[in-house]
């Protein structure tokens, strides 16, 4: 935590509530304009190679369905590991993203294929709803941490933001951060959920002062999921959060970006809006699975001057 | 256009036809289309080699639905591109007699002629199979059946001079089959093919199972050529030089490459015979255990 001015703000229900709304409202058109308007921009030739490998790095590989098998799970390793078997030149993955009962596999299929860097993500907190009793989120944490999640992706309790709830929101993040000990946490607001920029950016702040690494979008399970607006708003709030505390927190975007064309995109905002610090698997994720190949089939492209296909990438 | 009463003219703007969609070209850029005496006719989409890329990505969406599709269902889509192409005779006769330079009259047996030729390859749709495929004789307990499945996405480059008769040639065989196919229209006469595509897409044909692009040929053709994702590559309109580089740049991922012989002076009304309906076929070959005993009594 902060030892800050931000520091009383969570001393009780009625100042956090008070701080979360104080600030700023959001202008939605102008957010929704600005977000357009850096889509715009041509990125073209090594400018293009550099974001493409940039954002392979970047990566979370995700695999969230009922029907995950650990074969599946060590194929999305292996990927990870090596996502193009053909060009070697090609960067890891920053991590696979999988449920927590799948992490144990996705572990050692990772250990055997030595690559110590690539990270294992685990949703937990009864994902995607987190419509469960406290005690079961912590128990989904620790389980997961306790299989080797390097990193943990949290949902808030919606139903409780919604409701006005904060302190219960944020109690129930610091909690979470305890139980997972030193794996990174990432909170995930289900932007799509949360009806308005204002909550969204309210949902930024709570989920930083809580103790966040990372503030995440969404699940990727509802109609709407990352967009360039609801993501260039997080990226204010973790550069303002930074201005104010000096603490650094990263932003994933996850759900519905597919296309190169998208990725390089949030990566402008990024560099435009957070600025180069975030230019970092360290500091920004993409929550995708679709996504990679399409940016290898790119990447083949820069490479041999023919358009690629399907067929030269992995079926997931 | 009308002499005889002040109506401001309705000019109409041709644009691409890439799943199912009219978009204009993604570079924005156009070109002259003239007649045979060089009056200009309309603006026509330039294509870049970014629109043929989207118009390979539409064909690959559509070849599943569209190769899936039953025979009979394929033949009856194709059937009624022939009744849209009839609704609109005036359009086309106007468009070829512009394009070709031609007499109506001429024009006229020229629509005709295309519009037969869709009638004729939509009755080979629930028929090809039977005559390319069958059982085969073989020394064993089994059945061996050989079947045609289409090629994939398929690269036309339409003939240059027959705007709408050789158009119709090329293009029917290839969808009729099961294919998907990524079409460049002819480079100086493309108008004809622009309002195809209006017909397609008036005719329950898939969208992307048809892509028609303007522009100029070698533009557009060399990267479909190029292109990981097309499986083969129809180089009628493309003259020698082209034909060669084109044939070289499609070799890299073993592209079924047809490059028929003098195709400058081929006449499209004559009888088209089974060539191009079986050019981009590959046959599948199953062999199944008939039931019957072997020596041991064992049942194979």
């Amino acid at each position: 935590m902060p030892t800050n001015a931000l520091a009383d703000v969570t001393a009780s229900d009625s100042t956090l509530r008070r701080f979360l709304h104080g600030l700023p409202g959001v202008d939605a058109v102008g957010l929704e304009a600005r977000a357009a308007s850096l889509g715009t921009r041509s990125i073209k030739t090594t400018a293009k190679a550099y974001a493409i490998d940039l954002a392979i790095s970047m990566i979370d590989l995700t695999t969230l369905e009922g029907a995950d098998t650990p074969g599946k799970v060590r194929g999305l390793a292996a990927k990870a590991v090596r996502p193009d078997p053909t060009d070697r030149t090609t960067p890891h993955t920053a991590a696979v993203c999988v449920y927590p009962d799948m992490v144990a596999t996705a572990k050692a299929a990772l250990a055997a294929a030595g690559a110590t860097d690539v990270k294992v993500a685990s949703v937990a907190t009864a994902f995607p709803a987190g419509r469960a009793a406290l005690d079961v989120k912590l128990a989904d944490t620790r389980d997961a941490v306790a299989a080797g999640a390097d990193e943990i992706d949290m949902v808030i309790d919606r139903g409780a933001f919604l409701a006005g709830h904060y302190m219960k929101v944020y109690e129930e993040i610091r909690a979470v951060k305890e139980a997972s000990g030193p794996a990174r946490l990432k909170v995930i607001f289900e932007t799509g959920e949360l009806s308005t920029y204002d909550n969204i950016r309210r949902a930024s702040w709570l989920g930083m002062l809580a103790g966040a690494d990372f503030i995440k979008t969404s699940t990727g399970k509802v109609a709407v999921n990352a967009t360039p607006a609801n993501t260039l708003l997080m990226l204010e709030a973790v550069r303002d959060f930074r201005a104010q505390t000096g603490v650094q927190v990263g932003v994933k975007p996850a759900g519905g970006i597919r296309t190169t064309k998208d990725a390089i995109k949030f990566l402008v905002l990024v560099n435009e809006t957070a600025g180069e610090d975030w230019l970092d698997d360290h500091w920004f994720r993409f929550g995708a699975s679709s996504l990679l190949n399409d940016l290898l089939m790119q990447r083949q492209k820069l490479a041999t001057g023919r358009y690629s296909g399907p067929d030269y990438v992995t079926v997931d | 256009m009308s002499d005889d009463h002040n109506r401001l003219s309705v000019f109409k703007t041709y644009k691409l036809y890439v799943g199912g969609k009219f978009p204009r070209s993604e570079s924005g850029r156009v070109y002259e289309v003239t007649d045979s005496r060089d009056k200009w006719l309309a603006n026509a989409p330039l294509s870049s080699r970014k629109d043929a890329r989207d118009a390979v990505v539409a064909a690959r969406k559509a070849f599943g639905g569209w190769s899936g599709a039953t025979a009979y269902l394929r033949g009856q889509i194709l059937y009624r591109v022939a009744e849209m192409m009839e609704g609109r005779r005036g359009q086309f006769v106007r468009e070829v007699a512009d394009a070709e330079g031609l007499s109506k009259s001429k024009a006229v047996e020229v629509v005709e002629a295309a519009v037969d030729r869709w009638v004729w390859y939509a009755g080979w749709t629930d028929k090809v199979s039977q005559v390319l495929g069958g059982a085969n004789p073989v020394s064993g307990p089994f059945f061996n059946l050989s079947t045609p499945e289409p090629t994939g996405v398929v690269a036309v480059v339409a003939p240059q001079e027959s705007s709408l008769l050789g158009l119709v040639s090329v293009l029917a065989p290839v969808i009729a089959t099961g294919n998907t196919a990524v079409v460049v229209a002819s480079e100086k006469a493309p108008l004809p093919a622009l309002s195809l595509a209006e017909v397609l897409a008036t005719s329950d044909v898939p969208g992307g199972v048809v892509n028609i692009l303007s522009g100029r040929t070698a533009e557009i053709a060399t990267p479909l050529a190029a292109h990981q994702d097309v499986n083969a590559l129809d180089l009628t309109g493309a003259g020698p030089e082209l034909a060669r580089d084109l044939e070289v740049a499609a070799a890299d991922n073993l592209k079924r490459v047809v490059r028929p012989q003098g195709a400058d002076g081929v006449d499209w009304s004559a009888d088209p015979g089974t060539g191009r309906l079986t050019a981009f076929l590959e046959t599948k070959t199953v062999w199944h255990p008939t039931g019957s005993l072997g020596v041991s009594g064992s049942a194979y």
